[in-house]
């Protein structure tokens, strides 16, 4: 479809602004603008319909399945959207006076005591605005404390060799080295493998459980002690904590700080990429290290972005929190755990679970027995789920999986649509053996056939010219 | 109790015996049993939409709205056209992840795209990413952009928004670089001291323009020297004004940064809002985040998907350029949507306007005795004022629903937009001056 900048007409717009009532500016010609605006002319209904056309080339997770492992793709409520759209809200200033804004930190304070008591945790800050940002912060408190007490020494952070890009890219953001650690066969953390990286120059550990093949590692307590006796300290990442909320806490397992993402756990939209939220929360000897915002609380903290956060996303998390409740919230896990079992087990007759056991939310398959057999990869299987209307499943993650699916459903699919998936999964495994050729084309029926990534990168062009 | 659980008791049942269980409990067998809750959490019990309605709405008024805002500071009341609230409501758009999947997702794709030219449109840049997470980081990962093993140190100057230079610094900070802050003249950048400043080991130095003061920095001047110290010039912009101000590429940025959430977005308490990030074609590989290119597909059609992935943190890891992932698309869909909705006449008028505005206000209450402006430079919608009785004046604006400025050191911090008309302009100022009467 045409881009917006090829419909525009020179001269039509929109009736937007009254004529100024009060007289002109003019400012000095060495500070105006000499180049053009060529921004599109449009008026509100070409607006109108260009968004729409691109909306209609768009798949939500209110469009269908939607099993985008370690990403928590679970149905976003409408009413979270509705009370986030209050005006109560929306038009409040960031440095309005504290009486002014009394519901806003109302809302930062019920949606704190919540994930306190989900997280395990003492304190909590809204202000980073991602899980990336939240990671970021999380580390930034552990390298404070280890700052404050003049331990200089702890140079290293480790994270398994499982791990979500984020969390070396975040060690590494926060200066430390990195210290990868390898996994055990079924992707938990080789405890002599930890023991051997352990010492006086480690500041802590970045770890998820359940771990990114949906396992959780039984040996948590004993990781979390190992990594505390050396000195160090241990950050959770929650990209995984909708499989345990309500069941077991990262509190509880040995974590001192933990960042939550609320548009994955706690049904915030992703936005086509975002705005998230990734709340940190900690214990309370990690609080005084708290982000804070410099022109409301004043300076002498650490800040990771302007203001106090995302608060929109934080409105409608609290508001799906206070909708679930204490057993909602663990009903949620039980059944995303139960979803996930289920639709592993309605797969296995074709394709192959990586680790053959119970898993948590998500499960990983490995396609490269399957591979070998038909040459069909595990790309060529994603693309083909596109035809049949699904959204793929997160492709060649973790690195430890060679040609890795991972699924994970999410409490909110019915068992008709994880038995319409495992279908579909089951007829691209049987066209595999009998037409591979035409799954190495997939997908046939989509928006366009599959794109040139090579092309893109090499020759980049990332903005419209005009002719 | 809520619940957005589909399945039945009797599927559940049915489900846990499908894979061999006959309790739920049994799905958790790998968790140490004594670490198990043993209790529920102490949290309250779930309720009904209707009941949750009622309680948020109850939050919601618990705010005090505003009729009139004369306070900016890095937030700003600029009108929003009713399809900009309407168009990020469509559920495909708000509902959807990261477009990996570049076959079913060109609609977000393709705004991005369009997103990104408007940014070098309205930038003179050459380039742009899908956004960071507000303006405040977009700088701290420009300052990241541009240390080399040489030249770690990052200049920023004192007039730019408090929250920013300690952003930037908490990202110094975890990098074990320094940050230096240079210091103020008049309520702009000491073009003496910068020059002082620029060492050799200085990487990059960072202006706002219009800067937090309000105030018109001599963005050329400043960018040239630091040229000249063969260091990179960052420029945090309000992107509205850009309709007016000479762009970061007229004044030789290498990196334009900015607070997007004028362009669209509603006040919100702080967010989310929107980093804008757009550099030099130069700098392209070097920025961080998400970035989408044309190409075309397997049929030879135009197409759109995230491109230069070699940047970034799931290839990359520890050697990524940033960790970020998730971004503010949505936010980024909505600028792109104001401003083609604005189109380049309708953004001049609201800048025009603001700037209008603000000088108006200013005058008005310069007429005021014992009111004066702290700073004599030329500014854009912002402005700081000296007077007396500076709690009292804007106290008794609050009490007539206008919030007023800043309070700032010894100042207050005016902003004025376009949706503010004379009239309650003239309202504000007849209420200063009735309490410095």
């Amino acid at each position: 479809m045409k881009l917006i900048f090829e419909k525009s007409v020179p001269g039509r717009h929109s009736s937007l602004l009254p004529a100024c009532d009060v007289p002109e500016v003019e400012l000095d010609a060495s500070l105006c603008r000499q180049e053009a605006l060529p921004l599109p002319e449009l008026c509100e209904t070409d607006i109108s319909r260009h968004y729409t056309q691109l909306c209609q080339r768009v798949h939500g997770v209110n469009c269908g399945f939607y099993p985008l492992g370690s990403c928590t793709m679970k149905y976003n409520p409408r009413i979270d959207e509705e009370i986030a759209a209050l005006p109560g809200f929306t038009s409040i200033h960031p440095l309005a006076p504290a009486d002014a804004v009394q519901g806003c930190t109302e809302v930062l304070r019920l949606a704190g005591e919540y994930l306190c008591q989900i997280s395990g945790m003492d304190g909590m800050t809204f202000q980073p605005a991602a899980g990336a940002h939240g990671e970021f912060t999380g580390v930034m408190l552990i390298k404070q404390y280890h700052d404050a007490r003049g331990d200089r020494a702890r140079t290293k952070i480790i994270v398994p060799d499982s791990a979500h890009g984020t969390n070396p890219a975040t060690a590494a953001m926060c200066g430390f080295e990195v210290v990868n650690v390898s996994s055990t066969p079924d992707g938990c953390v080789d405890l002599d493998a930890l023991k051997a990286v352990l010492g006086p120059d480690i500041a802590g550990l970045m770890l998820t459980n359940p771990n990114t093949v949906g396992i959780f590692d039984k040996n948590i307590l004993e990781i979390t002690r190992l990594v505390h006796e050396c000195g160090g300290l241990c950050y959770y990442d929650g990209a995984n904590l909708n499989a345990v909320m309500g069941v077991v806490r990262p509190g509880d397992m040995g974590f001192d700080c933990i960042h939550m993402n609320l548009h994955k756990t706690f049904a915030t939209p992703h936005g086509g990429g975002g705005p998230g939220a990734g709340a940190v929360g900690c214990k309370d000897f990690l609080k005084q290290y708290l982000p804070k915002s410099a022109i409301l609380e004043g300076e002498g903290s650490i800040q990771v972005r302007s203001f106090m956060g995302n608060f929109l996303v934080v409105v409608k998390a609290l508001t799906y929190l206070m909708t679930l409740g204490r057993e909602g919230i663990r009903e949620a896990a039980v059944n995303a755990v139960l979803n996930a079992n289920y639709l592993m087990q309605k797969i296995k007759g074709t394709f192959t679970p990586a680790f053959d056991r119970i898993c948590m939310h998500e499960f990983v398959l490995d396609l490269s027995e399957f591979k070998k057999e038909t040459g069909v990869s595990a790309l060529d299987v994603a693309k083909s789920l596109i035809d049949h209307g699904m959204h793929p499943p997160t492709m060649y993650f973790p690195l430890i999986v060679h040609e890795a699916l991972m699924l994970e459903p999410t409490e909110t699919e019915s068992r008709e649509t994880l038995d319409e998936a495992a279908e579909i999964f089951r007829a691209l495994f049987e066209q595999a053996h009998t037409d591979p050729a035409y799954m190495h084309q997939a997908p046939h029926h989509a928006q366009i056939g599959r794109p040139d990534e090579v092309k893109a990168a090499r020759s980049p062009v990332l903005r419209w010219n005009p002719a | 109790m809520g619940s957005y659980v589909p399945a039945t008791a009797s599927e559940r049942r049915e489900m846990l015996q499908a894979i061999g269980m006959s309790a739920e409990t049994e799905l958790y067998a790998d968790v140490p049993q004594a670490m198990l809750l043993d209790r529920p959490l102490d949290i309250p019990r779930g309720m009904s939409e209707l009941e949750v309605r009622s309680r948020m709405e109850a939050l919601a008024a618990k705010n005090k709205q505003y009729d009139v805002i004369l306070r900016g500071a890095g937030a700003y009341d600029h009108y929003i056209p009713s399809i900009v609230k309407y168009i990020p409501a469509k559920e495909e758009f708000l509902t959807a992840y990261t477009p990996y999947q570049a076959e079913m997702s060109q609609g977000i794709l393709q705004s991005i795209f369009e997103y990104q030219t408007m940014i070098c449109q309205l930038t003179g840049m050459d380039v742009s990413n899908a956004s960071v997470y507000d303006g405040a980081t977009a700088a701290a990962e420009a300052a990241t952009m541009c240390r080399d093993r040489k030249r770690t140190v990052t200049l920023v100057s004192a007039a730019v928004h408090p929250d920013t230079i300690n952003t930037i610094r908490t990202y110094c900070y975890g990098a074990g670089t320094e940050l230096r802050v240079v210091p103020c003249k008049d309520g702009r950048t000491d073009p003496d001291a910068l020059a002082q400043m620029l060492t050799a080991d200085v990487a990059s130095f960072i202006l706002q323009q219009p800067n937090f003061y309000g105030q018109l920095e001599d963005a050329k001047a400043l960018g040239a020297m630091v040229h000249q110290a063969k260091a990179q010039y960052i420029m945090s912009c309000n992107p509205i004004s850009l309709a007016l101000l000479a762009t970061p590429k007229e004044c030789g940025a290498d990196i334009a940064v900015g607070e997007g959430q004028c362009l669209g977005m509603p006040l919100s308490w702080g967010g989310p809002y929107l980093g804008i990030m757009a550099a030099t074609a130069k700098m392209m590989r070097k920025l961080p985040g998400r970035i989408v290119g044309q190409t075309t597909d397997s049929e030879g059609n135009l197409a759109y998907v995230l491109s230069l992935q070699a940047r970034e943190q799931h290839i990359r890891r520890e050697k990524a350029s940033s960790n970020i992932c998730s971004n503010e698309a949505l936010c980024a869909l909505t600028a792109g949507l104001y401003l083609a909705t604005m189109g380049p006449e309708g953004l001049k008028q609201a800048a025009k306007q603001s700037m209008a505005k603000a000088h108006y206000l200013a005058n008005a209450l310069c007429e005021i005795p014992g009111v004066s402006l702290k700073y004599n430079g030329e500014f854009f919608h912002e402005f700081v004022t000296v007077m007396p009785k500076q709690e009292e004046v804007l106290a008794a604006l609050d009490r007539e629903g206008i919030l007023g400025g800043l309070p700032v050191e010894d100042g207050i911090l005016w902003c004025a937009t376009e949706k503010i008309s004379r009239a309650q302009l003239d309202r504000a100022v007849s209420l200063v001056k009735e309490v410095l009467a």
